[in-house]
């Protein structure tokens, strides 16, 4: 198809137009990047956009040695770690029953409704910060990886990926011998693995991103995993919060400004995560288009 | 297959039990833990109607009927809390659909791959970044001495306080959600644009129409069912305006038009411990969202044949 003059230009406004909405998308990150390494004089003035102005690394310093952010990144991996292995379990678990047809299990009608209902209703807050107390959960690592170990939007993404595998390869399995358990460790999962690795990068995305139980479900500051941590920092730090005698004992202490650590700490509990994402974008999208748009 | 159909409808009971029991187990744990975490909880909404002091049992306490329901709905701020959460969310579900179709689209006219790529990486990029660390941000950006406000005084504007401004608020809010979620939300719809079939275009081309003629005649009614489907499936968002993003960015200044149902049910119930009124919140949002959310089902599967299980 050969194009106009008028499709032409449109194709360079268009391709313009778009690197602006990129841009937009990003430059808010980039301010932030450059207000972490800029001096108090220059954060003060007003003089940092996309650059860093007076380049230093006393915001940072200052978050690594005297913030605690070790801590809060140490429970935050312990988290990411055990709430993988048992929520990939939990769905690997429930999504291979449930996508049976009802032929092969009478009991799935029961098990979906179950399932189905805890997904679209909950108790809410109250109730189950009630629930999560009494079982003395407060101030444990359990009460941010138990609750949500099923997760149904995660169940549904392997159970349509089970679904598409062939029954045939299941049958002959079964013809030989194999039983449930064996026919999903030795066919399913190895067939599984695009998948799998999606999930995978969801639930490590999931847990290094959740914040909100661990605000509630911990009573003491040094358990906080490092969202809460970061929460707690941009909501509480301001530089007032450096008492007279501290700036006596520490004079370039003058030199930190409120929002450039606070800048220092979102880029530090952020990076992390985004250095996993440009390799693995492709698993991800692989794995909303086969959650969203089904067979 | 007729006859193994045959065979297993012929299956005793105890047989049948013995061939699905490795299904039960496998189920176990996940049952367990969603009784413990989900329907216990549940079962806990009765503290809705009484007088809950957390010194008693749950069974122990003082029923008062429908009390707390009238409390908190007799409070003057409470209707206004309702109106803030479904203008917020409804307003983030129609820019949620508006601007990653047309983001979609246009991205499928760029023909330079490798372009394009970059384009997708940058914009699914805020996807992966925590509200926590996003409002960081944007309390910065945002903020009156922020870069936003920074060039708004440079072309001789205003500023805007995009954040302590009860007008502006609501707004903020919309804005700075589309800004997280457009990017991931098109990857639904260039995957649904890229499934269009080449030989309609061709017959479009054909009988003479042009690029535009063809997006409107071909690309966009093939993807309007995913368009639909998307629609219906967020309907049970309408009481749910995003905590974790509002939680993080509001203040007293903005009560008035920012405060949501579940910034008030936490501030009530974990901050001044109220727990039966904030329960009765709770479960009043829990069984609109839950009507909403099965009626988004049923039609999804009437209009678009779409199964959840």
């Amino acid at each position: 198809m050969k194009q106009t003059k008028a499709q032409k230009i449109f194709c360079i406004f268009n391709v313009i137009f778009l690197g602006i909405v990129a841009l937009i998308c990003l430059l808010p990150m980039i301010n932030i990047i450059a207000l972490s390494f800029s001096s108090r004089n220059m954060v003060n003035a007003g003089a940092v956009t996309f650059w860093p102005k007076g380049f230093t690394l006393r915001s940072y310093q200052y978050m690594i040695e005297s913030s605690g952010i070790f801590a809060a990144a140490w429970i935050t991996v312990k988290r990411v770690f055990f709430g993988l292995i048992i929520n990939l379990a939990m769905t690997i678990l429930v999504a291979y029953p449930l996508s049976k047809e009802k032929q092969d299990f009478q009991s799935r009608t029961f098990y979906v409704g179950f399932f189905l209902f805890a997904m679209v209703f909950n108790g809410g807050l109250i109730p189950t910060f009630l629930v999560i107390n009494q079982l003395g959960l407060i101030d444990t690592i359990w009460a941010l990886i138990l609750p949500n170990a099923v997760t149904m939007y995660y169940v549904l993404l392997m159970l349509n990926f089970f679904r598409g595998i062939p029954k045939g390869i299941e049958e002959a399995a079964i013809v030989d011998g194999a039983g449930w358990f064996t026919t999903l460790v030795r066919i399913y999962l190895p067939l599984s693995l695009p998948s799998l690795a999606t999930i995978t990068l969801f639930i490590i995305v999931g847990h290094w991103n959740e914040w909100f139980d661990g605000m509630i479900y911990n009573n003491k500051t040094y358990n906080y995993p490092l969202m809460t941590f970061l929460q707690f920092q941009i909501i509480n730090f301001k530089t007032s919060d450096l008492r007279p005698e501290q700036l006596m004992a520490d004079p370039t202490l003058a030199e930190l400004n409120g929002r450039a650590i606070k800048s220092a700490a979102i880029v530090l509990c952020t990076v992390p995560i985004l250095m996993f994402y440009p390799f693995l974008q492709k698993y991800f999208v692989t794995g909303i288009v086969m959650g969203s748009v089904k067979g | 297959m007729s006859t193994a159909v045959a065979k297993k409808k012929k299956m005793s009971f105890g047989k049948r039990l013995k061939r699905e029991f490795p299904f039960h187990l496998m189920l176990l744990p996940g049952l367990i833990l969603t009784f413990v975490f989900k329907y216990i909880p549940m079962g806990g909404l009765c503290i809705a109607f009484q007088d809950y002091s957390p010194v008693y049992g749950l069974f122990d306490q003082y029923w008062v009927g429908l009390d707390n329901f009238r409390y908190v709905f007799s409070m003057s701020t409470f209707p206004r809390v309702i109106y803030n959460t479904m203008f917020i969310a409804i307003l983030k579900i129609i820019a949620g659909i508006i601007v990653p179709v047309s983001f979609a689209l246009l991205l499928n006219e760029v023909r330079q791959t490798t372009y394009k790529r970059t384009l997708q990486t940058i914009v699914y990029l805020p996807h992966f970044i925590s509200w926590v660390a996003l409002a960081g941000i944007f309390l910065d950006v945002l903020s009156m001495d922020g870069v936003i406000n920074m060039a708004l005084t440079k072309l001789g504007m205003d500023p805007v306080y995009f954040l302590g401004d009860e007008k502006v608020f609501p707004y903020t809010m919309v804005v700075t959600d589309v800004w997280k979620t457009f990017g991931w939300n098109t990857i639904v719809y260039l995957a649904a644009i890229t499934g269009v079939d080449p030989s309609l275009y061709e017959a479009a081309y054909l009988d003479g129409a042009g690029r535009v003629r063809q997006t409107i005649h071909v690309t966009i009614p093939t993807i309007m069912p995913i368009v639909m489907l998307m629609t219906i499936l967020s309907i049970g968002n309408v009481l749910r305006a995003g905590f974790d993003q509002i939680f993080n960015l509001y203040s007293p200044l903005v009560y008035s038009t920012g405060d949501i149902i579940d910034t008030f049910v936490y501030r009530m119930g974990i901050l001044s411990a109220q727990f039966g009124p904030a329960t009765a919140v709770g479960l009043f949002q829990s069984l609109v969202s839950f009507v909403l959310i099965m009626g988004g089902y049923w039609l999804a599967d009437k209009v678009a044949g779409y199964r959840v299980f």
